[in-house]
This record gives C-alpha cells, sequence and structure tokens, in this order.
C-alpha cells in the first residue's frame, strides 16, 4: 500500500518546502474482526498519476483569465494518502472576490442574459462533452486531492458530474417548459460556496443549473480539494465559455464568507455543514439574496426483518462506507428490526472484512483516505466518544497505510438515541447500530433528529415502504436502494438540512425569479 | 355585535360605532375578543387586553393582547394538528377550504360593517370580503392540484423508479400583511397557501384589524377546520413575532406584514437558528388572489427512489 504517485514536477519541487509532517490522531480502543477465509489478497493496480499536467501554482480565474491574488499569498493543497503537496493554491480575499463579482456582473449584464437559450445550453453541453473527453484526468486528480478511491471518483463523481451538465444543457431553452403559466428570469449573480466531499460533482451541482437559467457565476472550492474545479477552468476556456461566466476564486472560509456576503450577488448556493448554513442564513437576512442550502444530515437506513438481507448490507455498506461516510446523506444510523438483528449484524461483520482500505488511486480500493487532519480529529473525537458514552465498537482487521489519513471502516452497536454518535454528524465511515421493534417505533427513532436529508428503508412489502415512505422526515428516501444520485432527481433536505432542491426540474427554481404570468 | 347593521348604516361609519346596534333603541350586545388558540377561544393567558378605537377614535372593544406564553402555546397547538391535517387527504383539505368561502359567504354582512367600522368604505369593504371569498376558493381547488404541477417522475439512468412529491413543511407561523383594506383578504392570503398542503399555522393578526381576524375565527371555528389548523393571536408583533422566529418547533415563517425592516431582518436571522424557511416581508397587488409559489414555499419535496426488478 501507500505506493507513491508518480510525482510531478509541482510535487516534486513542493515536497522540499513542505511542513513537517503532521501526527495522526491516536486511534480508539477497539474490538477488531478476525482476518476470515472471506479476505482476499488483490495485487495492487495502481492508477497512473501521469495523465495529469498539474502546474506548480494556480492563480484565481477571474473574468476569464488567470489573475494573482491581491493577497499575494498562496496556501498548499497536500493528497491526504500521501501526505504530499500537490500544487499552491491562491488565496482569494475579499478584493479579488470583488473582482470575480464585478466580472460576473458584467458577463451577466452584456453577455449571458443577452444569449437565447439554446446558445447558453450549446456551451453546457460543450463543458459536458469535453469533461467526459476528460474524464480519466478529473477522476485521477480528484482521488488525489481529495482521498477518495479511483474507482467511485472513475464511476461516480465524474460521469455524474458530466451528466449534470447534459442535463442541465437540454433545459436551458426550455425554462418555459418548466415553469408552465409562470414568468421566468435568472437572478444575476451566483455566488456558490462548495464542500470537499465531491468537489467537482458539486461544483457541477451548482454551475449547470446556474447557467443554464441565464445566470453567471462565482464559486469557491473546498479549501482542501480546490484542484479540480481549476482544472475546470481549462474546460472552460476549450469549450469557449465568455469571459466572467464563471469566475473560481480560491481560498478559505473567509473566501467563502466574502462571496456569500457581497452585496451584489443575488444568489447563495452553499453545500457543507449546517453550523455554516445558519451562519450564511444569518448573513443573508434582511437581503433580496436568493439562497439554497444543502447541509448535514444524520440518515437513517431502516432494515426489516422481511427485507433481502444480502441487498440490505450491500446498501448498508454502500450508505456509510461510500467515500469513506464523507457523504452528508451517508445511512450513518441503521436501524434494525430486532428479529432480524444477528443476522444482520454477522452478515454485515464478514462483508466489512473483505473491505478494501488504502491507496485512493489503487482501483481495488474500497475505503480511500480521510480528507484532511482536521477530519480525521473529528472522527476521531466522536468515535472515543461513542466508546465513552458505552457503545461497543468494532472494526475489520484490516491494515492502515503507515502514511495518511486513514480510519477504519467503524460499526457501533449497543448504541442509543441519546449517544453522540446516534445525534451528531460524524461525517467518516463510522456506523450507528439501533434497533426497533415496529414501524412505529422506526419512525419515531428516524425521525429523532434535527436533520433531514435522507432516509433508507429495506422491506419486501409494498405498502409499508409507501407508509414508511409518507412518514419519513426526509428529502431523499431510497427503498431497497441506498445512496443513488441522478442528475433528474431532485436532492435536498428537510429541517436542518437545509432547504432548496438540486438537480432535476426543480433544480432550476432557486435560480430564477418565478411569478404568475 | 349582536346584529349585523344593515347596509345602509353600514354606509355611514360616522354615525355608529360596530359595537353598537343600529337597530333603533336596542341595547346591543357588544362581543369579547379573545384569542384563537387550538380550536377554542381563550383570552390571553397574561390577562392583558387593550382598547381598540374604530375609525373616529370611539371605543370598539377590548382586544385580548396575547403574550410570548400565548404564542408558545399556539406553536404546541399547531404541532399537536399538524400530522393529522397533513395526513387528510388532499381532496379533504380542499373540502375544509371550500366550507371557509361558504360560511364566510354566509356572513358578508357582518365582515362587511366591521371593516366599515373599522375605516373602510363600504365598497371597498365589500371588494374585500369578496376577494378573501375568491382566495379561499382559488386555493380549496388547488388542494389536490399543485402537487400534481410541481411534483414529477424524474427518468434516471438506472433501473430506478423515481418521483418527488411536495410535503408540508410543518407548523409555520405568520405575521398577516399590514396593507390598509387587508385585513380579511391578508388573513386568506397568508393563511391558505399555507394550510392547503397540511401545514399548520400561528398567526399574529393585523394589528391595524385584530377585530376581523378574531371574527375570521369564527368563521374557521364553524368549518370543518380541525382545531389547532389555525391559531391566531391579536396583540403586537414586535412582541410575538421574535419568541415565534425563535421557536425550535416552528418550521417556517412567513414576515408577510412585518413593516419595521430592522426588525425583518432579525426575526430572519434569529429564525436561522433551526433553519426556518423565511417568506420576506411583501405587498400583496391588488389583483392578487392566490399564486403557485406562495403554496410552494411551504412544502418540501420528498423524492423516493425504488429499483425496478423482478
Amino acid at each position: 500500500m501507500a505506493t507513491k504517485p508518480s510525482s510531478t514536477s509541482a510535487a516534486a519541487q513542493a515536497a522540499a518546502t513542505q511542513p513537517a509532517a503532521t501526527k495522526r490522531p491516536a486511534p480508539p480502543k477497539t474490538t477488531r474482526g478476525k482476518a476470515g477465509p472471506n479476505r482476499w489478497d488483490y495485487a495492487p493496480a495502481l492508477e497512473s498519476t501521469k495523465i495529469l499536467q498539474l502546474k506548480d501554482r494556480y492563480e484565481l480565474f477571474i473574468d476569464g483569465a488567470w489573475v494573482k491574488p491581491t493577497s499575494k499569498q498562496y496556501f498548499q493543497t497536500v493528497s491526504p494518502s500521501t501526505l504530499k503537496p500537490l500544487a499552491e493554491v491562491a488565496q482569494g480575499s475579499a478584493k479579488d472576490v470583488d473582482k470575480a463579482v464585478a466580472a460576473a456582473r458584467r458577463a451577466f449584464e452584456n453577455d449571458w442574459s443577452k444569449r437565447s437559450g439554446a446558445e447558453r445550453g450549446r456551451f453546457l453541453f460543450r463543458i459536458a462533452r469535453i469533461l467526459q473527453q476528460r474524464a480519466r484526468e478529473f477522476a485521477v486528480l480528484e482521488s488525489l486531492d481529495g482521498g477518495k478511491p479511483i474507482k467511485e471518483s472513475r464511476d461516480v463523481d465524474v460521469p455524474l458530474a458530466a451528466a449534470h451538465f447534459f442535463y442541465y444543457a437540454g433545459w436551458a431553452d426550455k425554462l418555459e417548459y418548466a415553469f408552465p403559466g409562470q414568468k421566468v428570469r435568472p437572478l444575476g449573480v451566483a455566488g456558490q460556496v462548495i464542500p470537499w466531499n465531491f468537489p467537482l460533482m458539486m461544483l457541477a451541482w451548482k454551475v449547470a443549473p446556474a447557467l443554464a437559467a441565464g445566470n453567471t457565476v462565482v464559486l469557491k472550492p473546498a479549501e482542501t480539494t480546490p484542484l479540480t474545479a481549476l482544472l475546470f477552468c481549462e474546460v472552460l476556456e476549450q469549450a469557449g465559455l465568455p469571459a466572467g461566466v464563471v469566475n473560481i476564486v480560491t481560498g478559505d472560509g473567509t473566501t467563502g464568507a466574502a462571496v456569500v456576503g457581497h452585496p451584489d450577488v443575488d444568489k447563495v448556493a452553499f453545500t457543507g455543514s449546517t453550523a455554516v448554513g445558519k451562519q450564511i442564513a444569518r448573513a443573508v437576512a434582511g437581503t433580496d439574496k436568493k439562497v439554497t442550502l444543502e447541509l448535514g444530515g444524520k440518515a437513517a437506513n431502516i432494515v426489516f426483518d422481511d427485507a433481502p438481507l444480502d441487498q440490505a448490507v450491500e446498501g448498508i455498506v454502500n450508505g456509510i462506507y461510500f467515500n469513506q461516510g464523507h457523504v452528508c446523506c451517508a445511512g450513518s444510523r441503521l436501524f434494525v428490526q430486532e428479529s432480524a438483528y444477528d443476522a444482520v449484524i454477522s452478515k454485515l461483520k464478514r462483508r466489512m472484512e473483505t473491505l478494501r482500505i488504502g491507496d485512493p488511486l489503487d482501483k481495488n480500493t474500497d475505503v480511500g483516505a480521510i480528507n484532511s487532519k482536521a477530519q480525521l480529529e473529528r472522527i476521531t473525537t466522536l468515535v472515543n466518544a461513542g466508546v465513552e458514552e458505552g457503545a461497543e465498537i468494532w472494526q475489520p482487521a484490516c491494515d492502515l497505510p503507515k502514511k495518511g489519513y486513514f480510519f477504519r471502516p467503524t460499526i457501533f452497536t449497543g448504541v442509543s438515541q441519546s449517544h453522540r454518535i446516534a445525534q451528531e454528524e460524524i461525517f467518516g465511515p463510522v456506523l450507528s447500530v439501533l434497533t426497533f421493534r415496529t414501524p412505529a417505533e422506526a419512525i419515531e427513532k428516524a425521525n429523532n433528529t434535527p436533520y433531514g436529508l435522507s432516509a433508507g428503508v429495506w422491506t419486501d412489502k409494498g405498502s409499508r415502504i409507501l407508509s414508511m415512505v409518507s412518514k419519513l422526515k426526509a428529502g431523499v428516501v431510497w427503498a431497497n436502494t441506498f445512496n443513488r444520485f441522478d442528475p433528474a432527481s431532485p436532492f435536498g433536505g428537510y429541517q436542518e438540512s437545509g432547504y432548496g432542491r438540486e438537480g432535476g426540474l426543480q433544480g432550476l427554481a432557486p435560480y430564477l425569479h418565478i411569478e404568475k404570468a | 355585535m349582536a346584529t349585523a347593521p344593515t347596509k345602509k348604516t353600514a354606509a355611514k361609519p360616522t354615525t355608529k360605532a360596530a359595537t353598537k346596534s343600529a337597530a333603533a333603541g336596542r341595547l346591543g350586545v357588544p362581543k369579547t375578543y379573545k384569542l384563537y388558540l387550538g380550536g377554542k377561544f381563550p383570552r390571553s393567558e397574561s390577562g392583558r387586553s387593550f382598547a381598540f378605537a374604530d375609525a373616529n377614535g370611539e371605543f370598539l372593544a377590548n382586544v385580548s393582547q396575547a403574550s410570548r406564553k400565548d404564542a408558545r402555546d399556539s406553536v404546541q397547538a399547531a404541532r399537536k394538528a399538524q400530522g393529522g391535517w397533513a395526513k387528510a387527504t388532499a381532496y379533504n383539505r380542499g373540502q375544509v377550504l371550500y366550507r371557509i368561502a361558504e360560511v364566510l359567504d354566509g356572513r358578508r354582512d357582518q365582515f362587511v360593517a366591521e371593516l366599515v367600522a373599522t375605516g373602510s368604505t363600504a365598497r371597498a369593504a365589500e371588494a374585500e370580503v369578496e376577494a378573501a371569498i375568491a382566495t379561499w376558493i382559488f386555493h380549496a381547488g388547488f388542494a389536490d392540484k399543485y402537487s400534481q404541477v410541481i411534483g414529477s417522475t424524474n427518468p434516471v439512468a438506472a433501473p430506478y423508479f423515481n418521483f418527488s412529491l411536495p410535503e408540508a413543511t410543518g407548523v409555520v407561523a405568520l405575521v398577516a400583511p399590514q396593507q390598509a383594506g387587508w385585513s380579511l383578504r391578508g388573513i386568506a392570503a397568508v393563511v391558505a397557501p399555507a394550510i392547503v398542503s397540511g401545514n399548520t399555522v400561528v398567526l399574529v393578526a393585523s394589528e391595524l384589524n385584530p377585530l376581523t381576524a378574531i371574527s375570521f375565527a369564527e368563521v374557521l371555528a364553524t368549518s370543518d377546520v380541525p382545531g389547532g389548523v389555525v391559531n391566531i393571536l391579536t396583540g403586537f408583533v414586535e412582541e410575538l413575532a421574535p419568541g415565534l422566529a425563535a421557536h425550535m418547533d416552528v418550521n417556517a415563517i412567513d414576515l408577510a406584514g412585518v413593516e419595521d425592516t430592522t426588525l425583518a431582518r432579525d426575526l430572519e436571522a434569529t429564525g436561522a437558528e433551526n433553519l426556518k424557511r423565511v417568506t420576506r416581508p411583501r405587498t400583496f397587488a391588488p389583483r392578487h388572489v392566490g399564486e403557485l409559489n406562495e403554496i410552494v414555499r411551504f412544502t418540501e419535496l420528498k423524492t423516493v427512489w425504488h429499483p425496478i426488478g423482478v
């Protein structure tokens, strides 16, 4: 494991200047599974990084050009699996954001809002196609910068990002069909701040509907995963998108706050934590800004005793260990009907013994690196809290790479509703298992959270699925499946998981003024 | 106001206040205006009331001055009623809303007289009652249709059946419009789009005319609206709205009638604590009867996936 990716010149140079590698937090004490006969070893199958030509340093992408940050400051983005620096990235300041918003405003007034929907659509189609053409490059970079397994960035993130542009490209000249009987017009400049768990896909979810609806964009990628957004600027150049229509300003939280708080931004779209979402909701209070917030979750995945258990176990694993559990809609609370408890837990543990944890660029890897040291610390803290509060911890017998930020897939049993691990979003590969007897009890426990992003139901009984679906307070409910995404399918939460929807016809609404014709 | 004044006297509000019966020589039986909470008409738990004068400054009635405790009690009543109201069929909710229009229509004269007593011209009062009735009918007819308009089946690129449908957001706090000429129709404009989808509401009545809000509560109480679905507080926006904006069991807030921009901003910021869906203050257009968006903003879209297999 921990095989070095063939380093780019940037990485090699920057390695010399890298601050001393930070220590990983100590792992919690745990009951470990024993590597059984199910555990297969594979020879490493590394995806080459040769396809990438990273620059040593990335500037801000404003008004169609690479612009140095006024702060003259740069920060390093590091691969969480090797801790090697990948490139230097500009720290955008409020002044840079101001420039970007001004460019977006000009582009909106003078160009983008004057183009026909069909023409806007053509640009989006081009972007979609170029993303497909350069898919491998994006997948490798996404795994390198963010730590997610290459099989996920290759098969999920990048194809879905391209599909999202494809989907909204077709809407650009059909807005009058989307909202019959109503008049629509674009809002203006959209300020968008995206997270580090699905960097390119979140960019697509934000940029595609905004442009289709006729808005221009200032987007701030996450601090730890800016590279695919910067590579995306090359796609924009290749597509010939007019200058200023999409501006990418990298930086930290202060940069994001400047985007959200800019008085000339008409629309704010944010995906990230509920805590920051609340700050944003406060920041836009009293303005005319339209807001979409896609925030945290603590999804219940409910398994009835009549469910197809093997499929359910696959769904549970996909629900919480997909993308290291760095998924806002992750099925982090498993509710098992008591009568099926023993069978589900033993199958689940057996399945978890087969998970391969390691180098994100290895095609065999199921669980990659934790995105950052800060996130690893948060996961460790909450897992320790779970142990201290009396839940029983179990992890499979797997080796972790010596370098990088990794965390073993973890199950907690004997969890009670009041435990922190049952209430707080861990955003890591940690599953809390609870039990129930009746459907009513399952609903009551599942809804016992301020969140409401997603939920899962596993049962063979159709009428029970529909009854559960109607009672669960969640914006997305997966019945006999989990963690499925599609550009045509609206996504977003109830309650403290945010408001507004992304994806689908309904995902256009947050980017439009809609009024009765 | 035991007997409604005749249209003739209503047209001359300067002669008599509405609480005094126009019928010659008869000593009227004035109504006590109380709150409407959980389907009942309690006085404010605080025991407070304030005198409300007619357009000429003559005493009209003592109005209950709701407290923050009353607001909390209303939220509790609204929460208790929400599950059942949302579970009622859309057809049933439509029937109930239509019944509101029917009962309101039956009391046209009473409302016209009351509006006139509080400063409206007879003509404007009649138009307002008519507009209120139209608003209720518009929404009654939307109850079993809006989800067909804004819901969808979604053609995902995998073997799954995928559909989206709107559900009620939950408990919604409403600040009634304070626009002149909107004391009755303003209630319809904010309450109808919220309850049509299964939300339950706490309404802070217009300060311009709290009496009409309570008379309207009598319409609600006699038209099959389950207790707790609509709760009406009379009192002061400045006192009541902050508590509702801060209440963790209120899911959304409509600031329609908050005229003070600083207060509106503060209420919106306070509501962020549990990410309330906030609708900002607005002025309704003269021809406003209803709009799909007014319904949509207090719904949550739920998307469901199921595999297609054998």
